[in-house]
């Protein structure tokens, strides 16, 4: 009898449940993401990763269902602007998560934000969003973009290397990269190269870092530019020879490309698929399951900003009370694939950063590894210029 | 130390030059010869380093796969001559533009739904893999030594077509009137697709070349594409002595002015105004270059003969 009676009460609140969920109204979320040109190998993993977080829960995120709308903002901030106002004024969007690059997340924050839905950044951040225009409403699953940099500079120096030649695309992220390397690294800088952004050979500055025997050479080339300066580093007979460190040019994204060439070359983030907790190591299975490649740090951030989300909407008990939502947001009490994450009063995240090196896997696949820790707990400095509290 | 990297730079220059020739030898023909804007060009250029990446990863062989992705190149130019090019012949320049920007979207978008978004490569084939010593502690890749041969001997090759054989008459003859040629007796149109399939294997064997020691991805026939209209403006348009002189100027005063032009500025600016200037300066030199030769000679440095 409690068999039977257990069993008809099991399937009576089963019941219950699905009569719930089709009342409730699904949280409306747009993926903001660039998944056209040369870029979009990042976009698809912020909205792979994302999407993996909802399918693992069955596709709802703190136990109500999600209607997930991707925007792909082509990388050009009037576009992303255009698409995105008219999604979150038609949808009446809960959530907006993205974009990949600060340029378009500037764009979009306003009209997002002005909506009043949530704006949850799984990549960019930019130094003016964590200090004078932070904003209550907005939240970054990722770091702010001049930590990684630091990381490097950070670690030449305690390293003691003494002479560096360094290289950045000739534009305002460039800048700001070299400048968080600066902010760390005391040493004589041999060099300080801004390269076109259409660069595609390095053949001349390998040349001249060849002649200028630094003790070590720091590099923030993205994307097709870092496959470029990866592999005629190698094929120059440079690799192993003087020690690279790199920022957003050794990882998942282009490691497939880079390949042999890249093995044992040194980034800064603050997670690698070999991190060594459960989550992780479920997560880098399911995701190359399903998308056939091995995920980085945009996915993974994409990841933990769902699993932020899901565990707000359960706290909260729904969307609508925004108060009781953004309060939840701000507990973070979700398990990051990170390990450790807390959020700071600006909404940027506080957390360890660690030395990554590129290697070889046993199956022939390449991926980042933590090499060691570099900085613990670290919270950007912007935040003290941030109202909020 | 500083004439060994002189020398290396010399060397990177000339290289940079030889790829440039191989696009821009297609590009101005296809200008010169049919009076067509193709902007298409550099994603031929881009479609060579992707099947060139397929094929050697298939074949595993650098040479077969090099042969293989010539000739899909070469398939695929022609189905596209047949489709699309074909009916833009007679059309304005205007729609030529619209037309074959069109094509740049379209196979952009192409190659990433095929390959994928990420980068590509190609790695080197082993016997050119390593280095070659110039000097003492001097060091320069044998497969750029390899890139510079393979591009003189094509170089080498047009050369003997262009100005040797009966076909090579007819292409000059083209480029300097081509209603003429056509009101001769001369079929316009199998020329134009010799012309056009030419063009499109020179494209090809350029990105191919260039897969290993470039990343493969969407949109890398862009930048080179712009750069070859650079040369065949410096060059003269039509003509494959002027491709060849103006790409080689491209690419030394761009590789010599990337290298040289910050410590060129610091001995008379301090050292941050000099990187400042310098990055500016030597990304704009070729465009100065060309600006010159349009000033001086309008027609290009070496113009096709009959067209000035």
């Amino acid at each position: 009898m409690t068999l039977k009676f257990s069993l008809s009460l099991g399937a009576g609140l089963f019941a219950l449940g699905i009569a719930a969920a089709q009342a409730q109204e699904p949280i409306k979320i747009g993926v903001v993401s660039v998944l056209t040109g040369p870029a979009a190998a990042l976009g698809q993993q912020v909205r792979d990763g994302f999407q993996l977080a909802v399918d693992q829960n069955g596709g709802k995120l703190g136990g109500v269902p999600v209607q997930i709308t991707v925007i792909d903002d082509e990388l050009k901030p009037d576009v992303a602007v255009a698409k995105v106002k008219g999604y979150v004024e038609a949808a009446k969007a809960d959530f907006v998560v993205g974009p990949v690059f600060s340029n378009i997340l500037g764009a979009i924050a306003k009209p997002v934000l002005d909506s009043g839905a949530f704006l949850i950044s799984p990549n960019a951040g930019p130094s003016t969003m964590a200090g004078k225009a932070c904003n209550q409403n907005f939240f970054v699953t990722s770091y702010q973009n001049d930590q990684v940099h630091e990381v490097l500079g950070k670690y030449a120096q305690d390293q003691g290397y003494k002479r560096a030649y360094i290289i950045a695309p000739n534009y305002q992220a460039g800048k700001d990269s070299l400048a968080g390397f600066k902010n760390y690294f005391k040493g004589e800088i041999v060099d300080e190269v801004y390269a076109p952004l259409t660069s595609m050979d390095f053949a001349s500055d390998l040349a001249k870092i060849a002649s200028t025997k630094p003790d070590v050479v720091f590099a923030f080339l993205p994307g097709g530019l870092g496959v470029n300066f990866v592999k005629q580093w190698s094929q120059a007979g440079l690799q192993g020879k003087i020690p690279f460190l790199s920022a957003f040019t050794v990882d998942e994204s282009t490691l497939p490309a880079q390949q042999d060439a890249a093995v044992g070359l040194f980034g800064g983030m603050t997670w690698a698929p070999n991190m060594d907790n459960p989550q992780t190591k479920k997560f880098v299975t399911d995701y190359e399951a399903a998308y056939k490649i091995v995920p980085g740090s945009y996915a993974q951030q994409a990841y933990d900003a769902a699993m932020l989300i899901d565990s707000a909407v359960k706290a909260a008990g729904g969307t609508g009370d925004k108060d009781k939502l953004r309060a939840a947001l701000k507990k973070a009490d979700f398990t990051s694939l990170r390990g450790k994450f807390k959020f700071n009063t600006n909404g940027y995240p506080i957390q360890d950063f660690y030395l990554v090196k590129a290697a070889k896997r046993p199956d022939g696949k390449f991926q980042t590894e933590i090499v060691q820790k570099v900085f613990t707990d670290y919270a950007d400095p912007h935040a003290k210029d941030c109202a909020l509290k | 130390m500083t004439t060994g990297l002189l020398i290396v730079q010399i060397l990177n220059g000339l290289q940079l030059g030889i790829l440039l020739f191989l696009v821009a030898a297609g590009l101005t023909l296809v200008f010169g010869v049919m009076d067509f804007i193709n902007l298409a060009h550099g994603v031929q250029y881009m479609l060579g380093a992707y099947l060139a990446v397929t094929f050697v990863s298939l074949t595993g062989s650098f040479v077969l796969g090099l042969a293989l992705a010539l000739a899909a190149a070469l398939v695929i130019g022609l189905a596209l001559e047949f489709l699309v090019f074909r009916h833009l012949y007679e059309r304005d320049h205007l729609d030529q533009v619209l037309a074959t920007f069109g094509l740049i979207l379209l196979l952009n978008q192409g190659v990433k739904m095929v390959w994928g978004a990420a980068p590509l490569s190609v790695p080197v084939p082993a016997f050119l893999a390593g280095n070659v010593a110039l000097m003492e502690g001097i060091l320069y890749p044998t497969y750029r030594f390899a890139l510079i041969g393979a591009g003189l001997a094509v170089g080498a090759l047009l050369w003997f077509v262009v100005e040797k054989t009966r076909t090579g008459m007819l292409l000059r003859a083209g480029a300097s009137n081509a209603p003429m040629v056509s009101a001769l007796g001369v079929d316009i149109n199998k020329l134009f697709m010799i012309v056009f399939a030419f063009g499109t294997m020179l494209a090809a064997f350029a990105g191919a070349m260039a897969a290993p020691i470039l990343s493969v991805e969407p949109g890398m026939g862009d930048n080179i594409l712009i750069l070859a209209f650079v040369v065949i403006v410096v060059g003269g348009i039509g003509s494959i002595r002027g491709a060849f002189v103006g790409a080689l100027i491209v690419g030394l005063v761009d590789t010599l002015g990337r290298s040289f032009m910050n410590d060129l500025l610091r001995l008379f600016m301090s050292a941050p105004s000099a990187r400042a200037a310098g990055a500016a300066l030597s990304s704009m030199l070729i465009y100065l270059v060309m600006a010159i030769v349009l000033f001086v000679r309008p027609e290009g440095l070496l113009p096709a003969k009959g067209r000035a």
